[in-house]
């Protein structure tokens, strides 16, 4: 850091009696921040390799499989970049909540929720306007019934400061009931045989890029996880949700609304997640059939905590928990292994991700003494 | 050997000269104090008298740097709870140390060896004895959260006594007591006292160490400064023991530091705060403030003594904005601001310096450029349209760096880094920038060591005589009678009297912060 060279600067008899600051130094800070979010991935999967040998499989072919199907083929380099669209949004929607100290776990249920609700508008609404006033109109109700489902969790927290882990969970469980009532009785498609919503006309769908499977919905979302972490990190209003995350206490003390800024953030929290939900029935499926779920919210908070709530960092993450998702399934057929064999991959990187950090901190601890 | 005089056995427990030292704090200084058999003695002190050490080493937590504890006339090294429990000497603390969810007679168990088998009918019989002696029942099979406070804590003093009983300690025992549960708990100290238990009973208190001890020891910044014997207490009547108490809490031996002299009336300023009436709601176990009023001029200092816990924190929030009062007015400069909040009445140059500097005054893990601005959120010119000005920022930071000498590698550290001088250091500068017109300090120079004392002492006096108006809220009398020009006393929430700060000023005051002058 580039102050220390100043405390040395000022000798004073009288001062030196005050203790001078600890501080560790600065330097290889950034190395070390990456190798504690590298090295997690890199114990896990050799840890996954060991497994995948004691299977009798090949790990080297196995990992190989994942790559150049996920990453190095083009269409599944493209439907990666497609899985991370919704995983990004989702992943915004956390950083919110999570920088301001909240503890949104109903992502999947706002999620889901406007997912029906974007799915049930969009057919009815493309018939009536011009296409991208009918995607437009129809993400900003995705993202208000997102918003809408948080309200509940956020109140009782303003108001009460009832904890929000529970009031969300539940909130979830009943969005994800609701959505497939839906489905099945109001939004139901009486033309098909299986209980789903009408389904959008190709060419009324958000627009595909250059020519490609992508469409417009990673560019959204990589423009709401920028603005997000944009707005947490260089902004007074991000600042003022930082304080009220970081020191409750001390957000009373500067005279903070705090139980607006509560509802704030839930209301941007659960909206993205909300917007999400919107993004991948109007970019990808066109419809929605009751036995959908794909729950990503519980997947993306892991990686949004493995990038320590940084909005680029979430992006690299993100990304590769897409390769390893659709690569893996590949990977995990040709291999004869249960699909789960990814989730005990991701698994296994939760629990190094813990067990680095708890080594960090012992290691930071031991330096300072 | 027998003893050799019969009729005076020695003590129960004695301490012989005991220090206990801590990095910068002699906490406790060449301690002697004995209790014998059936002897309920209290132990009175203020916040950081050093009661809370002298428990730690009669529980066995910490062993002394110097002096021996005896035990019936033996030297006993207490080296741990348990050891110290097994000599029979037990404590109850302020707060519970029981499982609430557990059922009483399971609560007893917990002590007991975890290979052996759960001896439920042994502790049934070990809560009927000590129960008897007690002259108490408890619902052993009753869940422990359910039960009454009063009967947890008798609870507490079961499980103190169970491995022995000597001497049994009761730290602030009446804290959360109703009326009705203090009543019953000197029947059961009553009782102690005749099956012959020696009690410790630690207070700040004055009213409950007459009402409780047979006699009196006075803990005063970690010395025994004086005390009554059981003797001395029967010879006095209540008013002179009262008196005799109070002399040694807060001495009248004259000695009037040089600055307090030099200290004038500070009518000459113009009114700036006029509190009127003003009342503020109470949250779970805290002192309800009620119908403070009091005014105060340009450049004048208000101190506000009083024990600890008596409302000072609350008024101080109420002043700041970050409480919201229940009835009464607060004017600065004739305007009234009690409806305005905190970043309102900082613009208008009202500052509260916090004493939790570490719980709300900073956010430990942010820079301390950030920090300095805590206030100030999305204020030009360090935000503009709501997006910061990194540059505004770190030169505002550098800036009170270096006009309070806030030693920190740079405005980009984390001010939970610096040391507790230099926060409060970072603390002062940020209330007292921008030219403020009233300050609230609360306990300003609590936990400092003494050099960062004489520098925030300086800070508050400095400020005061570029004319800002200033309450100084402090439990340390000195510090309070070195300041201020008058000195109000806060009792259970109420201002009870201001007093001009002249030669008679510490015996009127110790008089007021104990309740016997409000009638006067």
């Amino acid at each position: 850091m580039s102050g220390e060279a100043q405390q040395g600067a000022q000798p004073d008899a009288a001062e030196r009696l005050t203790s001078p600051a600890r501080v560790p130094s600065g330097g290889g800070d950034l190395a070390r921040r990456l190798a504690q979010a590298l090295l997690p991935i890199v114990l896990a999967l050799v840890v996954g390799a060991l497994l995948l040998a004691l299977l009798g499989r090949d790990p080297l072919a196995f990992y190989g499989d994942i790559v150049r199907r996920g990453l190095l083929s083009p269409l599944g380099l493209q439907e990666s970049i497609t899985r991370s669209a919704p995983l990004l949004l989702l992943g915004a929607g956390l950083i919110v909540a999570f920088r301001s100290g909240l503890w949104n776990l109903g992502v999947d249920g706002q999620f889901l929720l406007a997912a029906v609700f974007a799915a049930a508008m969009a057919p009815p609404l493309a018939a009536a306007l011009p296409v991208w006033l009918a995607l437009l109109l129809t993400l900003a109700a995705a993202f208000a019934i997102g918003a809408l489902w948080s309200a509940l969790p956020a109140l009782l927290k303003a108001g009460y400061g009832i904890n929000e882990i529970v009031t969300t969970l539940m909130m979830s469980f009943l969005g994800v009931s609701l959505a497939n009532v839906l489905v099945k009785l109001p939004f139901n498609d009486p033309a098909t045989t299986v209980p789903q919503t009408a389904t959008l006309a190709a060419a009324d769908r958000l627009p595909r890029l250059f020519g490609t499977t992508v469409n417009l919905g990673i560019v959204i979302a990589l423009v709401a996880i920028l603005a997000v972490h944009w707005l947490m990190t260089r902004t007074a209003f991000g600042l003022k949700l930082r304080v009220v995350g970081a020191n409750p206490r001390a957000a009373v003390h500067a005279g903070l609304p705090v139980a607006r800024l509560t509802l704030a953030a839930f209301g941007l929290s659960a909206g993205l997640a909300g917007l999400a939900g919107g993004v991948e029935i109007l970019g990808v499926w066109g419809n929605m059939r009751a036995d959908w779920n794909p729950g990503y919210g519980l997947l993306v908070i892991p990686l949004v905590f493995l990038a320590r709530f940084h909005g680029v960092a979430v992006i690299g993450f993100v990304f590769f928990f897409a390769v390893l998702s659709i690569g893996g399934e590949t990977a995990a057929r040709r291999a004869d292994l249960p699909n789960y064999f990814n989730l005990f991959l991701v698994g296994l990187i939760l629990v190094f991700m813990a067990l680095t950090e708890w080594l960090g901190q012992r290691w930071q601890q031991r330096r300072e003494t | 050997m027998m003893s050799q005089q019969p009729e005076a056995p020695p003590p129960l427990v004695a301490l012989e000269g005991v220090t206990k030292r801590f990095p910068g704090v002699v906490a406790n200084d060449r301690i002697s104090l004995s209790i014998r058999a059936g002897e309920v003695q209290a132990l009175l002190g203020e916040n950081g008298a050093g009661k809370s050490t002298l428990i730690s080493l009669l529980a066995g937590m910490q062993q002394p740097d110097e002096g021996r504890i005896l035990v019936e006339g033996r030297p006993v090294r207490l080296g741990s709870p348990r050891e110290a429990l097994r000599l029979g000497i037990g404590t109850v603390y302020q707060h519970s140390t029981l499982v609430p969810s557990l059922t009483v007679l399971e609560n007893l168990i917990l002590g007991a060896p975890w290979w052996r088998r759960l001896d439920r009918a042994g502790t049934r019989a070990r809560l009927a004895e000590i129960t008897a002696k007690l002259g108490v029942s408890l619902p052993e099979n009753a869940v422990l959260g359910r039960l009454s406070l009063g009967e947890q804590q008798l609870v507490e003093i079961v499980k103190a006594l169970w491995l022995g009983e000597r001497l049994l300690i009761l730290d602030e025992a009446t804290s959360m007591l109703t009326p009705k549960g203090v009543e019953d708990l000197r029947a059961v100290v009553g009782r102690l006292r005749e099956a012959g238990i020696a009690v410790l009973f630690i207070t700040h208190k004055l009213s409950e160490a007459l009402a409780f001890g047979d006699s009196i020891s006075v803990l005063k910044a970690g010395r025994l400064v004086g005390g009554l014997s059981v003797a001395e207490l029967r010879a006095l009547g209540e008013q002179e023991a009262l008196d005799c108490i109070v002399d040694m809490m807060f001495g009248t031996r004259g000695e009037q530091p040089a600055a307090e002299a030099a200290r004038r009336l500070g009518e000459a300023g113009p009114t700036i705060l006029e509190v009127e009436g003003l009342s503020v709601a109470a949250g779970p176990m805290e002192p309800q403030v009620r119908e403070v009023g009091f005014q105060l001029h340009a450049g004048e200092i208000l101190g506000i003594a009083g024990v600890d816990g008596n409302g000072q924190k609350q008024l101080a929030e109420a002043l700041a904005g970050q409480r919201a009062a229940t009835a009464g007015t607060i004017r600065l400069e004739g305007r009234p601001i009690q409806a305005a909040g905190v970043p309102a009445r900082q613009r208008a140059g009202l500052r509260y310096v916090t004493d939790d500097r570490l719980g709300e005054g900073t956010i430990g893990a942010f820079p301390v450029s950030l920090n300095l601005l805590l206030k100030r959120i999305g204020t030009p010119p360090f935000w503009r349209g709501g997006v910061e000005q990194p540059e505004e920022i770190d030169r505002h930071a550098r800036a009170l760096i270096e006009r309070h000498d806030v030693r920190t590698p740079g405005p980009a550290t984390p001010i939970g880094r610096l040391s507790g001088g230099n926060i409060q250091k970072a603390l002062l500068g940020r209330e007292l920038d921008d030219r403020p017109k009233v300050v609230v300090y609360n306990k300003p120079t609590y936990g400092l060591d003494l050099s960062n004392i004489r520098l925030a002492r300086a800070a508050i006096r400095e400020q005061a005589a570029q004319g800002v108006a200033t309450v100084l809220i402090s439990t340390d009398l000195d510090e309070i009678l070195e300041l201020s020009d008058r000195i109000g006393v806060m009792l259970r929430g109420r201002l009870v009297g201001v007093v001009a700060n002249d030669a008679e000023a510490r015996r009127r005051i110790g008089e007021l912060m104990i309740g016997s002058g409000a009638q006067a």
